[in-house]
């Protein structure tokens, strides 16, 4: 790998440090909630790891002061990416009062908060597909030069909310950019008993737009596929499906036990192919970034990882009588 | 003062509500050129323009998602579902999005969403064109539900839907449409969602009733009178949440109330108007309270005898209000 | 120095307990915070516990293989002071002003005039006056509960000429008394077909009365035989012309009533009540009647029986048959009987024993009329027979009274005729 593959997406050495920075601490947060969950302090953790070359190296393609994003439950490098601080997540794997995303309404994952464009997200799947083709059609109507980038799993992509959305999104050309973090996994059932096409990017076509298949452990071929799609978008040319392929590098949730269905073997195999080091790998042959800065920079994350465990930890939680406002407008 | 049929006061008030508000959209079904199965959107494509009313590929759950994040980012959908018996696709939208995005963002995001759905029966329509809906979505907070009962109820109770804030399920009787006709003002009036509206005074016995069954119970009342039986009727125009105040004061003031809906009998919105009026009214009542509803099958059927069986009628409500009465 | 707990987690949703697999730290290790301390298995998942302090390993208190429950104590370790690790949330829930709860129950007394219709309902049927009884629900709300404890608990009986002298003494008796009697209900199967009736209203008290009777009365009973044929004879001349006049019927039962109280005026004996230490003789005769109707059975009085001439009881009857019958009864017609003539004849009964009604001393059974070969003069004769079956309290009668008292009856209706008899 040279130097010029990020130089020619007209990345500069800043850029793709601050994305290995974004990767670096979503990993960092992630690895924190699963011991905060095994020490008993938090009842649930859901991961990033393994995807989050994908997630940051897509939101670095976007604009991330003007487009929206419908991410789901994985997606820490995307919301990290569109301005959530690791104290807000904390805040949220905690259920505190203070948390953005759902003021400790939700479990951790369900991602949501409207200054920084990030739709509030559920529990069934894929139900954001056309909420994300709903706010496209929006911009649409109001001649805005905003896209909306919305992500699933390959599982979810068997739901009708898919195939409804990306249906609706492809007839009126709708400026909206799916991507599909096909980890190989839907909790226990793999891929290939999930989706009969080779990738689900295939079914695209069906729906009258582009489908790519990217390396989902490459930031920088899915930045490229984001960075292009949304040039589309913005042009007026419709919509965009991307298949970023990677792997879940943990067990489903903090409730699974993955020895149960696949071999470790596999799983270490997977390790290898791992952004956190292939990306850093890169960087440093390309003399961007030294195992001393690396260090830093892994200190400083550290830092701030302590930092949002100890004031999430430590802040209050909703009071009980929360629990009855916000149905409706008040 | 203008008279216009019920679906007229639909389109009026969509229309007005397009005018008013550029953030006003239509969605749906053959809503476009077409103007609707029902001509409920009849003028408007021409007026607004494509963008505007907006015909969108047969798909309930898109339908109802798309206006989901159009509302989310700003814009005020008034989403309709071609028949009321077609929206159960659009359910995970409705109930699992709409209705719970308010609350699980903690306030952060909401769904001013109207959504439009012509219900019930006695139109030949049999099982999937003939259904009431509204039971499967009254028990979900975040959501309303409004059914209006006359031409001047449907044009103001739809502008306050498309003005509210949060995600409205509006349904329209579909016979209705063209049985009813009223004066609506042409001005431009809302009226409040949530509260339940008395249509008639009376001191015998209490009739609680929404929709099309409003008017049977109106007509059955008139016939009453003549015998002197005095009827008061309240019209529970919004039927989630209900209007506990305006249900228990009915209830109160005659101390006999008949409830009824064309709906299946168990599980319906009636169950738990007769739920608040027991908890509240014990010294009040002076009869058990009576249900009169449709039968407990799945739906009306095809044939004419077997949907009048079916069907709620001015005679069906006649009978119960004096049975009642005699009590 | 300060030494801290590290308990199980929950690892799961629904978990509730953990088994050690094995401990990663022995006695003296010093550990950071989150380095993982134990394997520990469950339902769910294997997972590496961490430690939530950094600081030495003071005891493992939990073995290797042993299973804990979710929040059990796992081991000890001992922290620096200084670390700040030990972080004791300090976001535990608003505490909640305990609200005071000691209301005064008994102040407010603004529902005790709201009736429920059970309460109503259970009033109306055993003639209770509800501003007697106390409620214990809210603001003074009369229960339902509150009117069956007053129930069975011996309410003033409605026969106000008794009241004061039978209740008191018997109450220790008859609280338990009843208490059987409303939970005395086997528990059968109920098969399929089979109709299940429940007991309430007039059922139930009657049910109520007649358990009280049995249990604290000891019976017995006795038997006349009867010849009426002469009053037969003399019934059947007048009772046209009677009706005629009258405007109502002149049945058999009014001449043995007015029997009846003739004889009780002879053998007061027979017209009194238990009272526990003494028993009360009444001056005035009235006669109980029982009149069924459907599923109920009425027991209304005819006063001063003794007074009243045959024409005066029958129309007495005709009245009390036709409330009863119309559901008209009202309270003071079924009060302050002192004697039970029951007309078991009219449902061709040749033969029964009564149950007396309490707190009477006894009731005659006066049974059907029926034409029978007799011997009279050594000849067979076809003569009207009827069987009078008095059923008496052996507390308050012997036989020897009671013997003579159906010997006087007997006379006295053998002997009713044109001749002794007026009607008037």
């Amino acid at each position: 790998m040279g130097k010029e593959r990020h130089e020619a997406l007209g990345l500069t050495d800043d850029q793709v440090i601050e994305m290995f920075r974004t990767m670096l601490l979503a990993r960092k947060l992630d690895e924190r909630m699963w011991l905060l969950n095994r020490a008993g302090k938090i009842p649930f953790v859901i991961s990033c790891q393994g995807q989050e070359a994908a997630q940051v190296g897509a939101s670095f393609a976007l604009d991330r002061e003007k487009d929206y994003t419908a991410p789901y439950y994985r997606d820490m490098g995307v919301v990290l990416a569109f301005g959530m601080t690791a104290k807000e997540l904390m805040l949220s794997g905690f259920a505190k009062a203070e948390d953005p995303n759902s003021g400790g309404r939700q479990m951790p994952g369900h991602f949501g908060q409207k200054k920084n464009r990030i739709l509030s997200g559920s529990s069934p799947v894929t139900t954001q597909v056309p909420h994300a083709v709903g706010v496209a059609l929006a911009g649409k109507m109001e001649k805005k030069d905003f896209v909306s980038f919305v992500t699933l799993g390959e599982g979810s992509s068997n739901q009708g909310d898919f195939h409804e959305g990306l249906n609706f999104a492809g007839v009126h050309k709708l400026p909206v950019i799916t991507m599909v973090e096909n980890n190989k996994y839907a909790i226990s059932v793999p891929i290939e008993k999930q989706i009969a096409s080779k990738n689900v990017s295939d079914r695209a076509i069906g729906y009258g737009m582009p489908g790519v298949t990217v390396d989902g452990n490459d930031p920088l071929a899915v930045y490229k596929a984001v960075k292009e799609a949304r040039e589309r978008a913005i042009n007026g040319e419709g919509p965009t499906l991307i298949e970023a392929v990677s792997y879940r590098l943990t067990a489903h949730s903090s409730d699974d036990d993955d020895r149960q269905y696949r071999e470790s073997d596999e799983v270490e195999e997977a390790r290898k192919k791992d952004s956190i080091i292939t990306f850093a790998a890169y960087l440093k042959e390309n003399g961007v970034l030294s195992d001393e800065s690396e260090k830093e920079m892994i200190d400083e994350i550290n830092s701030i990882v302590n930092e949002a465990t100890d004031y999430a930890e430590n802040a209050a939680y909703a009071e009980a009588e929360h629990a009855l406002k916000y149905v409706y407008e008040e | 003062m203008p008279v216009m049929s019920y679906i007229q006061a639909v389109t009026a008030a969509l229309k007005e509500e397009m005018q008013r508000d550029e953030k006003v959209f239509i969605l749906g079904e053959d809503v476009g050129k077409k103007g609707g199965v029902f001509r409920a959107t009849d003028g408007l494509y021409d007026e607004f323009g494509e963008a505007r009313v907006l015909d969108t590929p047969l798909a309930e759950s898109a339908i109802a998602g798309v206006g989901i994040g159009a509302a989310m980012y700003g814009m005020r959908p008034v989403a309709e579902m071609q028949f009321a018996d077609f929206i159960m696709p659009a359910v995970n939208q409705i109930i699992s999005e709409a209705a719970k995005m308010r609350y699980r963002s903690n306030n952060d995001w909401n769904v001013p969403m109207t959504i439009r759905a012509p219900y019930g029966g006695g139109v030949h329509g049999a099982l999937y064109h003939s259904q009431s809906i509204e039971a499967v979505f009254a028990n979900q907070p975040g959501l309303k539900i409004v059914m209006p009962s006359t031409p001047y109820d449907v044009k103001g109770l739809l502008k306050a839907s498309i003005r509210d804030n949060d995600p409205v399920l509006f349904l329209e009787h579909k016979r209705a449409y063209r049985l009813l006709k009223g004066e609506v003002p042409e001005d431009d009036y809302v009226l409040p969602i949530g509260k339940a509206d008395v249509k008639r005074e009376g001191s015998d016995i209490t009739v609680i009733t929404y929709g099309l069954c409003v008017h049977f119970a109106l007509q059955a009342a008139e016939k009453l009178a003549e015998e002197g039986i005095d009827a008061h009727i309240l019209d529970l125009r919004t039927v989630y949440p209900l209007d506990k105040e305006a249900i228990i004061e009915a209830a109160q003031k005659t101390g006999k109330v008949l409830l009824v809906t064309e709906d299946n009998k168990e599980g319906s919105i009636i169950g738990e108007v007769a739920a608040i009026v027991a908890e509240n009214c014990l010294f009040d009542l002076d009869a058990p309270i009576k249900r009169l509803a449709g039968p407990d099958v799945p739906s009306m059927p095809y044939a004419p005898t077997m949907e009048k069986y079916f069907m709620m009628n001015p005679d069906k409500v006649e009978k119960a209000m004096r049975e009642l009465a005699e009590f | 120095m300060a030494s801290e707990k590290i308990n199980m987690p929950q690892l799961g949703e629904s978990v509730t307990e953990g088994t050690i697999s094995s401990w990663l730290v022995q006695v003296g290790d010093k550990v950071n915070k989150y380095d993982p301390i134990a394997e520990v298995l469950t339902d769910k998942v294997n997972a590496e516990v961490p430690s939530s302090f950094t600081g030495t390993i003071k005891e493992l208190v939990a073995e290797e293989g042993q299973t804990i429950a979710v929040g059990d104590l796992m081991c000890y370790i001992d922290t620096e002071d200084s670390a700040g690790d030990a972080t004791q949330p300090t976001n535990k829930e608003t505490v909640e002003a305990s609200k005071e709860t000691t209301e005064q129950p008994n102040q407010d007394q603004s529902m005790k005039k709201r009736y429920s219709p059970a309460v109503l309902r259970l009033a109306q049927e055993n003639d209770i006056d509800l501003d007697q009884v106390t409620g214990s629900g809210q603001k003074g709300r009369i229960t339902r509960k509150d009117i069956e404890n007053y129930l069975s608990n011996g309410k003033p009986k409605t026969t106000s000429s008794n009241q004061e002298v039978s209740s008191k003494p018997s109450q220790a008796q008859a609280e338990p008394v009843v208490e059987k009697a409303t939970s005395s209900a086997p528990v059968s199967d109920m098969q399929q077909g089979d109709i299940e009736i429940p007991v309430t209203g007039v059922r139930k008290a009657i049910a109520q009365n007649m358990v009280r009777s049995k249990q604290e009365i000891p019976h017995a009973w006795m038997t006349v035989e009867v010849d009426v044929t002469d009053l037969v004879t003399y019934r059947n001349q007048i009772k046209d012309d009677f009706k005629k006049k009258e405007g109502f019927s002149l049945t058999f039962f009014a001449f043995f009533v007015k029997a009846v109280a003739q004889a009780l005026k002879e053998y007061p004996q027979l017209n009194s009540m238990w009272a526990g230490d003494k028993i009360i003789q009444k001056k005035a005769i009235n006669l109980s009647i029982a009149v069924a109707k459907d599923e109920e059975l009425f027991v209304p009085v005819i006063k001063n029986a003794d007074e009243k001439s045959i024409k005066g009881i029958a129309k007495d009857i005709t009245e009390l048959a036709g409330k009863a019958r119309k559901g008209k009864l009202t309270g003071d017609d079924m009060k302050g009987g002192t004697f039970t003539v029951n007309n078991t004849g009219s449902f061709g009964s040749i033969s029964s024993m009564g149950v007396i009604n309490h707190p009477q001393a006894a009731i005659l059974q006066v049974e059907s009329i029926v034409k029978r070969p007799v011997i009279v003069d050594n000849m067979f004769a076809a003569r009207d027979m009827v069987n009078l079956s008095l059923s008496l309290d052996h507390r308050v009668l012997d036989g020897l009274v009671c013997g003579n008292f159906l010997s006087y009856l007997k006379k006295t209706l053998e002997n009713m005729n044109e001749k002794t008899m007026s009607i008037y």
